[in-house]
Order: C-alpha cells, then structure tokens, then sequence
C-alpha cells in the first residue's frame, strides 16, 4: 500500500503540533481556538503514519472512515482524493476533525501510539475537510432515485449522518428542525471557538447538494405527529434524533434566582442567538463578573470558556469528583486550564444565596472525598462533615446533564424506558414500525460522533428495510462469483423491480 | 441558505387590526398550524433575523382560512419594533407551533374564561372550545377603559354570561377582573371550573379569588423561554414542590399550585437589557425620522455633497 516501507524509527518523532491562539488572546475573543494545520504541518504529520496492516484505527471510528486511504492521499499531496476517500463514509469532515473524541477512538488505538504520540488523524480529518470548503469541492456521488421518501426528525448530528447515508442511497430525504436554523447540538451548543458557525453550514450546504431538505421552524410531535409521517404525509421510514434537552439543576435553594440558568440557555443564547452581539442581535444574555459553573463535562468547559470571553473576570468550576473523573475531553480541561478558569474539585454546591434582590451574590459549597466505587465504577464523592465554604458569585450556570426530552413521548405511542429515553433496539428500530432512532434521545447525553455513529446504524438498517442496496458496500464486479447471481444479475444489487403493496 | 424562511415566502401576515396604539392583531397564514392548533398553545415568532424568539399564546386559528392569529401589546423593544414593520403581506422570519400541551378542555358543566391584558385574547379559544363541548360558560374580561376593548362580538357568540371589567369604569364593572369573579360566583354556586390567562399578577390574584370556594383555577404560563422545546431551561417555574418547564409540561398549570411570586421575579431576569434595548431602539427611530424629515424638507437640487457629483 505505502510507497515505502516505514518503521517507527524513520517516522518524525513528535507529532506536529495544532497552531493555536495564545491563551491570553483568545480568551477575549470567539474566534477558533485552534487554528488549523498548514499544509506543510498537514504533508509533515501524514509521514508518520506506518500505514500498518492491521489498521486498528479504522475499527476505532464510530463510522469507520478509511483513515490509512485518506491519509496516504495527503502524502501523495491528493487531497481531492483524500476528501473523496472520507466523504464515502463521512461528510462532515470539517466538523467531525474539530469535535470528535479522537483519543479514544481512531487515535486511541494507532499503532504508532503505542510507543511515540499517536497519528493527529482528527487535525488531519479537519485539515482535508477546511480545504474542501474553501476550495469549493464536491463530492456527489451518482445517485439513482429509489422512490423512497424518509423524514429525519432533528437536524443535529445523528440526523445529518443518517439523512446523508439515505440520500446516498437515492431516497428523498426531509430533516425536519425546530430551531430556524439547522445544525442542533452543533448549532446551539458548540461554540465558534471550537466549531465556527461557517463550517457547519458548509457542510450542510453539502448535504444540500446530495438533495437533502431541510425544514426548519418544524415541531414533530405537535405540528405533525410521528405517525402521522407514516400515514398521512406518506413516509416510507422516519428517523428520530431529537437529542436530549431538558437540562437538569440540583432542586438546592437559590435556583430561582436572576443569574442561575442552564448552560443550554447560556451557549443558544450566546451561539445560536448571537446574544454576544447585543444590542445589534436583541436577544439579551446578562453577563457575569464572577461565574460559577456546575459540573465538568465538554459542556461544563464550553460553558466556561463562552462565559470569559463574554467579559467575565473569574470563572470557576465546580465539580463533586476529582480532575481524573471529569467526564470532559482532557484536552478541553487543558484549553479551559490555561484560559483561566480555577478548579474547585470535590466540591458541590448546596444553596445559591440571593442578595435580597433576586439576584446572586455568592454560592455556598460542601467540600467532598472521595469514597468507595459507585455502580459507574468511579468512586463516589461523600461530604466532608463539617467543611462549608462561600464562593463569591454573581452567576451560576449548570451543566450536570439533562434529561430526555418529553415531547415525542408525549404526543407519539413509541414506546419509552423509565427515564423517557425512546426504546430501540440493536439496529435503533423503535416499537413503531417503520420508525427509528439514535442518539441522545436514544443513549442519553453522549458524544457528537457517536450520534453520527448512531444515526448511520438507524440508516442501514433503514435501508434493509426500504429494500435498497448497502451504499456503503462498492459494487465489485470481479468479487462478485457466479454462486450470487441470479438471471445474469449480481445479488448485492438487489437490482430487482419493487412494487409495493397497500 | 435556502433554509431562512423569509426568503422562501413562508408565514406571511395576510391581515391585521389594531385595537389600539399598543394592542394589535397578526394573522399569519400557516395552513399546517392552523390545522394542528389546540387552545391553549403558544408559538414562537421570530420577526427578523437578528430578533429574539419570543413566545405567544395563540389567540386564534382557522383551519378553513390556513391562519393563525395573534394578539400582540406592544410593551419592549421587538413587540414595538413588530408593531412598525408587521403590516400585511410582510413575513416573520420564524414561527414555530404549536407548542406546548393543549388545554384540557374536560366535561366540565359550568366554566368562567378569564382574560386580561395580553390574555383577553389567548382565552377565547378556550372559551370557544367549552361551549363547544357544551359547557356553560361566563367570560370575563378586563381593559383598562372601554376604548381598549376588543373582540366583544366574538366572546359575546361563545359564552352565555359576558362580563366586562375595566378600571375607570367606562364599560362594565368598575374595578378588576376579580370583581368580575366575584360577582360570576355569587351568582352561580357551581362553577367547575375557572381559566385565567394574563398577566401574572392577574392569574395570582384569579387562584386567590377562587381558593376559598374551592373552585379548581388553570392559569397559563408564559415566562421568558428561547427554545420553546424543553431544551433551555429558561421557563422553568415552581409548581408545589416541583420545578416544571412551562413549554412543555405546560403552559397551564395549577393555578392554586404555582408560585407566582418566583414566576414575577424570574421575570425581572432581563430587565436592564430590555430597558436598554428598547431605548436605543427608540432613539434609533428618533434619528431616523430626524434624517427622514430633514431630506423632505431639504431643496430638491444642489443636495448632493460635491463629492457625489
């Protein structure tokens, strides 16, 4: 496959690193913290790759993009052919190289990992994926229309991954949004900083392209029901990837106060509404001198992070275990570390206090330890008796999870376990036939790759269901035996008439 | 992109009526929505592309005519500037509906509508949809004076007892709608039921007029949210003991259960930014008309700056 034979000895040693903003600098301002590969950083980084036999890293993605392929094509300086390479499993390179939890997917189990860094295969990802925008690429396969109509309720990631896998297999694909702009988790949720809003809707744009539509201001559910997709507006399938929402608090004294909001609330207004621009935007965000944030997760950070380059002069975060159980992405602990943000580990909140006013002046904590493991195997943080303390806080966000969101559960029979999450099965398949569903909504709150990951397993199993050949699977002729043909035809094109009955 | 609604010519205002300087009507066309509305549901619109998403209750829909309708008092920033630039045929940016949980409108016999304020309007669906079901129902509505009244025609089909409260007491009963409830239960020992919808100082003082008889009170919600889905959190209330998200485990409630005074706090949140967003807005608008004015009065030739030329 390589030109040339490599080892571990001739590879560059150090893996190249990501051009950044410096943190002082960027802490002020939303623009991407992480600057992106050169294509001299980007030639550089692909020689380290061993392109080794086993290649563990391709069974280390969600999506299986073929990862040795794309990368060899950038040693080649074939980056079209990287692009297309990744786009036969992924469209949204730019967005998946930016957010996904790489260290322990693809890179997480890179050969080259096992003795020096592994392959930067996300940076890689995005820098293909950035070209291709700005170079205006496309990569639309042929499409043969199978007369298949499949509705997509939820334009976040598990939706744009499933509605692109059903488009490519030639089924006329509606995404239906609620918000007035599509995106989801990626819209409201991830800031520019990490994920600018132009990148999503690049490729978004290139959904368009394979003939995707997008109808947003849509609330399934109440505009329409989930059936009545089935039934009266006549979809052969429907997909369901709504996601979680209903953000959690703790039910401590002081939530009601002016300053205390979800970290939802916090980055839609700030992303998706654009309230940072206020008063050119008129949707308003009170900002906070000194915040503190609940809670250590990707969303905790984002929330952190949204809030200093907002003005604030202190940010803190406040979490009920250790650095080592903090469910974020250790890189984004580290961006977070060096924009300043202070850490109170072991530590939870049990009253907001009010100034008389209604608004915050500070936030009275319980110091904790650590004791025996939990059912998650972590151990489980307990109070220290008698340790107390006052921070001094005029905002409090929280970002300890949320809860399944009730209004399919509401206004559809899909059937839901006790938590309100939908019930699917191996394949996502709902107890409506016809119905699938995948990603939060399903898992509760996870990653946005592994929402793609889900979105493309409701998407095969879809189209076993529609009858329609395996898109993912390329028609080789010469590994086709005579064993799988019938009248002269290949069995895995299923090229056969449909008719459909009822 | 193709997704921004205005430029596909969705939801356009196909009429509108003002019922005073600051209370006007919108009728938007949205045959899905229409077909779909419940009473009680609320939507949210949003004017512009840099607008806020604000939620309204529904204050009509037409299946056969395609519309919804709303009621707007123009009281901040978006609800003024929507005012100016709401005319017919212009389109809003976004809306989005129904929303919430349609109103229980049970088997109950006999049944008092309360409006106020922004909720004159919101409860005559209800309204409509009692007498529909067969109940016996006595409206009662507050204006501040008989000039802001409006839509006495419409109520007056829909209810059996029509009872009008305004403040300086030009119409109807002198005093608030509470007299108005008042005077409906002195008159009537077996109301079931009573539905308040307006401001939130309104609905409290409603729950306290009916708590003593007994008299079970739904009151609607609609507390700052910007989703509108559940997802932000920003409409959450306390209702009894709970924490309940007004979009989507609501909008009505309880009216002896919420806790109105947590409901009018939270309320407050944004206050100084809407001050503020409404003023420069306002002193945009002065401007404005000042440049206006003054290129109307300046000559029709030789204006142009030598540059220009």
């Amino acid at each position: 496959m390589a030109p040339k034979k490599k080892t571990i000895r001739t590879i560059p040693q150090d893996r190249t690193p990501m051009p950044e903003q410096d943190p002082q600098v960027r802490a002020t301002n939303f623009a991407e913290v992480a600057c992106g590969y050169t294509l001299e950083d980007a030639l550089r980084e692909a020689e380290r790759c061993l392109f080794c036999p086993d290649e563990p890293c391709i069974r280390g993605c969600p999506v299986g993009i073929d990862i040795p392929e794309f990368i060899l094509k950038i040693t080649e300086k074939n980056f079209h052919g990287a692009y297309d390479t990744i786009t036969d499993t992924n469209l949204l390179p730019a967005i998946c190289g930016r957010v996904c939890p790489q260290e322990t997917q693809c890179e997480g189990v890179c050969v080259v990992g096992e003795t020096l860094e592994p392959v930067a295969i996300g940076r890689l990802e995005r820098f293909v994926g950035d070209m291709a925008i700005a170079e205006e690429w496309e990569s639309i396969p042929y499409i043969e229309p199978s007369g298949r109509r499949v509705a997509i309720v939820g334009s976040g990631p598990a939706g744009m991954a499933c509605a692109a896998d059903l488009a490519k297999a030639g089924c006329e694909v509606t995404v239906y949004e609620v918000f007035h702009e599509p995106g989801g988790v990626l819209k409201y949720g991830i800031p520019d900083f990490r994920l600018p809003n132009e990148v999503i809707d690049a490729e978004i744009e290139k959904l368009e392209q394979l003939g995707i539509t997008f109808e947003c201001n849509t609330l399934v559910g109440r505009l329409f029901t989930v059936e009545q997709l089935l039934t009266e507006m006549r979809y052969d399938a429907v997909f369901i990837g709504t996601g979680a929402g209903y953000p959690s608090f703790m039910g401590i004294p002081g939530e009601s106060l002016a300053g205390v909001l979800s970290a939802n609330e916090l980055l839609t207004r700030c992303n998706l509404m654009h309230a940072r621009e206020f008063p050119s935007y008129d949707t308003p965000l009170q900002p906070g001198r000194r915040v503190a944030v609940i809670g250590a997760g990707n969303t905790a950070m984002d929330a952190m992070r949204v809030c200093l380059r907002l003005g604030a002069e202190t940010v803190y975060c406040v979490y009920r275990r250790t650095k080592v159980e903090a469910p974020a992405r250790a890189e984004e602990v580290h961006h977070a570390e060096e924009e300043g943000i202070e850490f109170y580990w072991l530590t939870t909140p049990v009253e907001i206090l009010g100034d008389g006013e209604n608004n915050v002046r500070g936030l009275r904590c319980q110091r904790m330890e650590l004791g025996e493991p939990d059912e998650s195997g972590r151990r489980r943080p307990v109070p220290v008796p008698g340790d107390e303390f006052e921070i001094d806080v005029d905002m409090v966000v929280y970002a300890i999870g949320t809860n399944a969101n009730p209004i399919l559960g509401q206004t559809s029979s899909l059937r839901l376990n006790g938590r309100g999450y939908i019930v699917a099965d191996d394949e996502l398949a709902t107890s409506i036939a016809g119905v699938w569903a995948g990603g939060d909504i399903v898992t509760g709150a996870a990653t946005v790759i592994e929402a793609m990951g889900a979105g493309r397993k409701a998407a095969a199993a879809m189209k076993a269901y529609l009858g329609l050949r395996d898109s993912d699977v390329v028609y080789l002729p010469e590994r086709a035996g005579s064993e799988g043909k019938r009248f002269g035809i290949d069995l895995a094109e299923h090229n056969y008439a449909r008719v459909s009955v009822g | 992109m193709a997704t921004h609604a205005s430029a596909t010519g969705q939801f356009e205002i196909v009429r509108r009526e003002d019922f005073s300087d600051v209370t006007y009507l919108l009728e938007i066309s949205h045959p899905l929505m229409a077909k779909a509305a419940k009473p009680g549901q609320f939507v949210i619109v949003m004017e512009h592309e840099h607008g806020e998403r604000i939620p309204l209750t529904l204050a009509d829909f037409d299946p056969d005519r395609g519309t919804v309708t709303l009621v707007v008092q123009a009281v901040g920033k978006t609800t003024k500037e929507m005012q100016r630039r709401c005319q017919e045929g212009a389109h809003l940016h976004a809306l989005v509906g129904p929303m919430g949980i349609p109103s229980h409108i049970g088997h109950a016999r006999k049944v008092v509508c309360v409006g106020g304020g922004l909720g004159v309007a919101p409860v005559y669906p209800q309204a409509r949809a009692y007498k529909e079901n067969g109940a016996y129902v006595i409206g009662v509505i507050g204006f501040r004076s008989r000039e802001l009244m409006f839509w006495e025609d419409k109520f007056r089909a829909v209810c059996d007892e029509f009872i009008v409260c305004t403040d300086d007491g030009s119409m109807g009963i002198k005093g608030l709608v509470t007299a108005g409830i008042e005077e409906a239960i002195t008159h009537h020992s077996d109301i079931d039921e009573l539905v308040a919808i307006g401001p939130p100082i309104m609905m409290k003082f409603c729950a306290e007029t009916t708590r003593p008889h007994g008299i079970k009170t739904v009151v609607s919600m609609n507390p700052v949210m910007v989703d509108g889905t559940g997802m932000c959190g920003g409409c959450r209330i306390r209702v009894g003991d709970q924490v309940k998200f007004a979009c989507v485990d609501g909008p009505d409630f309880d009216g002896h259960a919420v806790d109105f005074d947590d409901l009018m706090a939270r309320l407050r949140r944004f206050r100084a930014s809407e001050a503020d967003a409404l003023e420069r807005w306002q002193e945009s608008c002065r401007v404005r008309a000042e440049e206006e004015l003054a290129e109307a009065r300046a000559p029709a030739i030789g204006t142009r700056p030598a540059a220009d030329l």
